[in-house]
């Protein structure tokens, strides 16, 4: 299926999705996130394959971005999603695909991002007494040497 | 204190004439059976680890200059060739391993990573910045990123010619 | 010993540690096991040993000095990766590259994936046992194609010999006849490696039925690559999402029947048959034109966030790249096919021996640099 089919598709059962302008994105918020993959994964769009989980620190809010596949109709999507910085929790996926149980492992030890009912949030990448998490766009560590501007 | 002058009957074999040579003579021994049977331990980290493996192949043939022995365990090494980035969660491993190899031992810092931080120094959080920075004595630098097989043969032939330059054999 | 003895021993599940120092791990993995014996009741992987924090520092290096971070993460198919990633900037800015420096692409990136099996080929073997001669024959084959790439760009293993918008240079003179010597040499290597390793008795006792990954876990954790087509699955991003100019060249994708380690390495000696197939192919069609790059080097474009996947030799490495018309990516997330590739591990090993553990991780064929990143 295109693109727009898919998004007619899930627009159809939910209607609070939105289309992003620009890109092939759809928004979706957070509460719905678990229910709509849950159908995303059942036929007839068979979104069998979580490929990507992404979060951007955009300063104000945090971004979370699922890049999905299907191996059977050779169609994909890109699943977005917006926490504040306040609230930074959101249901996990590790149910409904297995490669979201590490995936999100990382992106908790990046950002900070907690994933409700993930079976072993632990960080994944850093020690595991690290504090702070790196990516965030106001990080800073002692070892952290910022390259030199010319 | 030099090895051989630890053994009892040093003292005794100085005053026989031609002693002193006797002993000269078998200490140069020692450290040319040092230099020439190095046992690196196979402690690949990154990129350069392959660079390492092919030097140990056929076409560059590590053993040829006795130390194509790679032993996996600390406690049977002479030599560890550090190769690849030093990441801080590596750090206790590296100092516990240096610590389990026996007397007496060298370390070889293979690649830009080792030496400083390479091209990791810069806006990283999680890069130690080189093996001297975890305090421990490195004995020859092999610059490159990676090095090529034929760098780690020249830098083990120097720490070969520092071995047998020794003031005394006991490392 | 009578069995009727053994009930009153008194026996003990203990904790070990394999790595992050170890000879069959890979590189830096660290594998918590829970033993009863020499039996794995349960295998929990410790990685992070090798993360260099490559995502905080592309926010703040040009697109083009972030090229030579990608050699480092899959330091063994540096071509490859280097590929991916500017595939996903020339995505981004709607570059056109010229068909020569298309071909020229090709043909590295599958010279490149030929010395990448390689090494996994001779490396499980290594693992099983057959100490080093194969590791020593395939290193021997992968030489020449390092001394190919190092007439071309001059490195042997990090190249960075692609540019946003073609090649760093064009191929030297002469360097076609070399690469159709190669691919003439390196057919009846391939032949040998099936006759002395393939069908080996004490390889497929070791090998056959160990580890075997069913197609619908395969794809629920997202294994992509070889592995996952040893279990069945016919998915190739070359033939089903065809990218550079692919879809030119005839041809097949081998498939697995069982997903047992036997399996994934006979794919990927198939797949170095493949590859020879599409090298000789493309060097036989190479256009003239000049593959280097036209335009400048600072480029500021501006994206939400583009999203490109190519085939890596280990699997489907991806890019997702988000700018905001500064000179440095705002946000770049490597999506690295091992890391997806060690997540199933845990669930294929329970029940194995140590022994067949390790068959298992070396028949995977991960790579430390690109999970940890």
């Amino acid at each position: 299926m295109r693109p727009d089919e898919v998004f007619a598709v899930i627009r159809a059962k939910f209607s609070e999705a939105k289309e992003e302008t620009g890109t092939n994105g759809i928004i979706i918020p957070k509460e719905s996130l678990l229910e709509v993959s849950r159908y995303l994964k059942n036929l007839p769009l068979a979104f069998d394959n979580l490929h990507c989980i992404t979060a951007i620190d955009r300063k104000e809010k945090m971004e979370l971005v699922y890049t999905l596949y299907s191996i059977r109709e050779h169609h994909g999507v890109t699943l977005k999603t917006y926490l504040t910085l306040e609230d930074l929790n959101v249901a996990s996926l590790s149910k409904v695909w297995k490669s979201a149980n590490w995936l999100e492992r990382e992106v908790y030890d990046l950002f900070g991002v907690v994933f409700l009912n993930h079976p072993d949030l632990r960080r994944i990448l850093n020690p595991y007494d690290w504090k702070g998490f790196p990516l965030r766009k106001d990080y800073s560590h002692p070892e952290l040497i910022a390259k030199p501007r010319l | 204190m030099a090895v051989i002058e630890k053994i009892p009957a040093a003292k005794l074999i100085h005053k026989i004439p031609g002693g002193g040579f006797f002993l000269t003579t078998t200490e140069s021994l020692f450290k040319w059976g040092k230099a020439s049977s190095l046992w690196p331990m196979t402690f690949g980290l990154a990129c350069c680890a392959f660079e390492m493996i092919a030097a140990g192949a056929s076409r560059f043939d590590i053993d040829r200059f006795g130390a194509g022995v790679f032993r996996a365990s600390p406690r049977q090494c002479d030599v560890m060739i550090v190769a690849g980035t030093i990441c801080v969660k590596m750090n206790d491993c590296i100092r516990r391993l240096y610590a389990q190899m026996p007397e007496p031992k060298y370390v070889i810092a293979m690649g830009n990573c080792a030496i400083s931080g390479g091209i990791f120094y810069y806006d990283t959080y999680s890069v130690t910045k080189g093996m001297e920075s975890l305090g421990i004595a490195v004995d020859v630098f092999i610059p490159g990123c990676p090095p090529r097989p034929e760098n780690l043969l020249v830098g083990l032939m120097k720490l070969q010619e520092k071995i047998r330059n020794e003031k005394d054999a006991a490392g | 010993m009578d069995t009727t003895q053994t009930k009153d021993i008194y026996t003990e599940e203990f904790l070990i540690n394999m790595g992050p120092q170890h000879p069959s791990t890979h590189g830096v993995l660290c594998l918590e096991l829970k033993l009863d014996g020499e039996f794995v009741k349960e295998c929990t992987p410790h990685i992070g040993y090798l993360h260099r924090s490559m995502e905080k520092i592309a926010e703040n290096r040009t697109y083009t000095q972030f090229i030579p971070y990608t050699d480092r993460l899959d330091y063994v198919a540096s071509m490859n990766n280097n590929l991916g990633y500017v595939m996903a900037v020339e995505k981004m800015l709607n570059l056109e590259v010229s068909q020569r420096a298309q071909y020229i692409r090709v043909i590295v990136a599958e010279l490149n994936r030929i010395a990448s099996h390689l090494i996994a080929v001779g490396t499980f073997a290594q693992d099983l046992g057959a100490f080093a001669t194969p590791l020593f024959y395939c290193f021997r084959e992968r030489e020449k194609i390092l001394d190919i790439f190092d007439q071309i760009c001059g490195n042997r293993l990090t190249y960075n010999y692609m540019r946003i918008g073609g090649v760093q240079f064009d191929f030297p003179k002469g360097i076609d006849e070399k690469i159709k010597d190669f691919v003439k040499y390196m057919r009846p290597k391939v032949d040998d490696y099936d006759q002395l390793l393939t069908y080996n008795t004490i390889f497929l006792s070791r090998s056959k039925h160990i580890g075997v990954l069913p197609k619908e876990l395969a794809i629920s954790y997202s294994v992509t690559g070889p592995n996952l087509r040893a279990s069945g699955v016919k998915w190739d991003l070359r033939k089903d999402e065809p990218y550079l100019v692919y879809d030119k060249f005839e041809f097949d994708i081998p498939v697995g029947k069982n997903g047992d380690s036997w399996d994934r390495y006979k794919i990927r000696i198939e797949e170095i048959r493949q590859s020879l197939r599409i090298v000789e192919q493309a060097i036989g069609a190479l256009p003239e034109g000049d593959p280097t790059v036209k335009v400048g080097r600072i480029h500021k474009p501006s994206s939400s966030g583009i999203y490109f996947r190519t085939e890596n030799p280990r699997g489907e490495l991806g890019f997702y790249i988000v700018g905001d018309g500064s000179v440095c990516p705002y946000r770049l997330k490597i999506r690295s096919p091992s890391f997806s590739n060690l997540a199933v591990i845990p669930e294929l090993v329970k029940g194995l021996k140590i022994a067949d553990l390790v068959c298992v991780l070396g028949s995977f064929d991960i790579l430390m640099g690109e999970i940890d990143r």
